[in-house]
């Protein structure tokens, strides 16, 4: 019971000590502030979230987001339906990948860190140098100004209730689980594995195409590296959220949470600490060791 | 005959001919010119990748889930710790060798302490302690570039005939570690271990301490190779181990090591090592741009593991 709190507890115990250090960042603007980057890494979470759920690993997805961004930046504002075709594409890319995966039975490992040097690839052709500019309609929307709560706590509650719905509330979500948890037992009732493993990648892709657009809403412009280090954030992420990388067990909620702590712990903390920016990628994995100490304790009390 | 299919029925042998192939389209494409010199060039180059990848393997075999990703970091600090030790004096040279390797180490244990005390998967634990590691790097560090004693810069880059000494040793190495996975009991319990970690504890193999020793090797080898990287490129960086993360794993995998574990090869490590050091050198060749020889080298190790199928229901 305590350890599905865990998630919830480290993201509150990480509130408690910017408001101790800084009261004054605990208001709209500076949510606002704060948690900017925090959509994009939400959804870069829930991407990797789905291919673990099939006890996979997406060593790709960083790489994946820095692409989208770059055709974000470029296509999708001055031809719309051209960069509508090519993310739509390689969402499909992602699907034929989980379809190779299942049929030759390869190390998913092996196959996205493959990738990932693709998309960085496709990444420099589309964008040589840094630049471009997001779609007006993707600035105006990231910009968006909500009454009483900041857009990025709307944005993570959405996207939580969301995938928790459709992952852990519907029928085939307890299919797609399952086939992480007992593949065998799963065949044996007569679902095709190589489908839950397509959907699986597919929607893996879909939340990387999100996450991409996401991130240039933000930043404005791209940059073929921009989204290097989401590979490492959306894993940390996902085992934050108390999710396992093996048996399917994963919690979009935990997830979603895991990357809020993340990019809260990132940069804001340290800084109202005054951690001088050498020390701040250590204090994510100070982090992410703290809580899964923190968890092993708490699962050999309740044990 | 008889024997000739018995050898192409080994994996790592694909590894060396995918090597071949890609050295005679070069060849072919310059009309001659430079074969030998690209040889040269590639040994060199991938020795580096060879000591990791040897460490890199060693954990792969321990089964579903080990693998080291705080390499990357271990090379970067374990160079400027090297260079700083040795501080442009050829007196120092092996002193500065035994602190990257000391660091290397120090580092390896520490991944362990973590999987062990913690209970967390190797990756996460190898990944939290990569980001510590690159933050004392670069704290450390601090933007210095220091120069490698001359004679150490001499020694990486000493060759005799056209080969490279470094990659003379390291061949000796990967024979010392090719003895070591089939013929000693650290290696033949790696193997069980990855093969069956229940069945390796209940048959009295000494499980924590064969992982222990195989983090700790690897992050020895990390070391290692960051102080003979900083000799070889004379001058250390944080940045120096970066592309060492993927290419460790990928010649690994590409050198017919399962990555479910208890199966390894080391002969395929040289031979992957060659093979993306030769692809790279024949890209450059060809002219291609920097994003096309990206996506070449992605697609490449795609339909590599692709051809070579997996063996991952090992299990």
């Amino acid at each position: 019971m305590l350890r599905s709190l865990l998630p919830a507890l480290s993201l509150v115990l990480v509130l408690l000590a910017i408001a101790w250090l800084n009261p004054r960042a605990i208001s709209y603007f500076g949510f606002s502030l704060m948690l900017n980057l925090a959509i994009p890494i939400a959804l870069a979470t829930i991407a990797q979230m789905f291919v673990i759920a099939g006890n996979e690993l997406d060593l790709s997805i960083g790489t994946f987001v820095g692409f989208v961004g770059c055709v974000t930046a470029t296509w999708l504002k001055d031809a719309p339906l051209i960069g509508v075709l090519i993310l739509l594409g390689s969402i499909g890319v992602y699907a034929l990948l989980g379809a190779l995966i299942h049929l030759r039975n390869l190390p998913s490992i092996v196959v996205t860190l493959g990738m990932s040097f693709v998309w960085q690839g496709l990444a420099i052709l589309v964008l040589p140098k840094p630049g471009g500019k997001a779609p007006d309609w993707l600035l105006s929307l990231m910009a968006f100004k909500p009454p009483l709560v900041p857009f990025p706590i709307i944005a993570a509650l959405l996207i939580a209730a969301v995938v928790h719905f459709g992952l852990m509330r519907t029928s085939y979500g307890v299919i797609l689980r399952g086939s992480g948890g007992n593949a065998a037992a799963l065949e044996r009732a007569g679902w095709s594995l190589l489908r839950t493993k397509i959907v699986l990648f597919a929607l893996a892709g879909l939340f990387g195409v999100l996450s991409g657009m996401a991130l240039i809403g933000i930043t404005t412009s791209a940059d073929a590296n921009i989204g290097n280090g989401y590979t490492l954030l959306s894993i940390a992420g996902v085992i934050l959220g108390g999710g396992e990388f093996v048996g399917g067990r994963v919690s979009p909620i935990g997830a979603v949470l895991g990357a809020l702590t993340l990019a809260l712990a990132a940069s804001p903390l340290l800084t109202f600490m005054h951690i001088p920016p050498d020390w701040q990628v250590a204090a994510n994995g100070a982090i992410l060791i703290i809580v899964l100490a923190a968890r092993v304790l708490i699962s050999r009390r309740e044990r | 005959m008889a024997s000739l299919r018995l050898l192409l029925a080994k994996p790592w042998v694909w590894s060396f001919i995918g090597a071949g192939l890609v050295w005679l389209a070069t060849v072919a494409f310059t009309g001659g010119y430079g074969g030998g010199g690209m040889i040269t060039a590639a040994l060199s180059l991938a020795v580096f990748t060879v000591i990791v990848g040897v460490g890199q393997m060693f954990v792969i075999t321990l089964g579903p889930g080990n693998v080291d990703l705080s390499l990357p970091a271990n090379i970067g600090l374990a160079s400027a710790v090297a260079m700083k030790v040795m501080d442009g004096n050829d007196a120092m040279i092996v002193v500065g060798l035994l602190a990257a390797l000391a660091c290397g180490m120090a580092i390896g244990a520490a991944n362990y302490l973590l999987i062990r005390a913690l209970r967390i998967p190797p990756i996460i634990a190898t990944l939290s302690a990569s980001f510590i590691i690159q933050s004392i790097d670069i704290s450390y560090g601090r933007g210095l570039q220091i120069k490698p004693p001359p004679g150490f810069a001499d020694f990486t880059n000493w060759q005799v005939f056209g080969i490279p000494v470094l990659a003379i040793l390291t061949v000796v190495f990967t024979i010392g570690a090719a003895i070591a996975l089939q013929r000693m009991i650290y290696g033949r319990s790696v193997l069980a271990i990855g093969q069956n970690i229940r069945a390796a504890w209940l048959a009295g193999v000494n499980v924590g301490r064969t992982r222990f020793l195989t983090y700790t090797l690897s992050g020895a080898l990390g070391g290692l190779d960051g102080a003979l990287l900083a000799g070889y490129f004379r001058g250390a960086n944080v940045d120096i181990g970066n592309e060492y993360l993927l290419a460790s794993i990928a010649v690994v995998v590409i050198g017919g090591t399962s990555v479910a574990g208890g199966k390894a090869n080391v002969p395929g490590v040289w031979g992957a090592a060659l093979f993306l050091v030769l692809l790279l050198t024949m890209l450059n060749t060809f002219g291609v741009s920097a994003g096309v020889r990206l996506v070449l080298t992605g697609l490449i190790i795609v339909g590599v593991i692709t051809a070579a199928g997996g063996q991952k229901a090992l299990r």
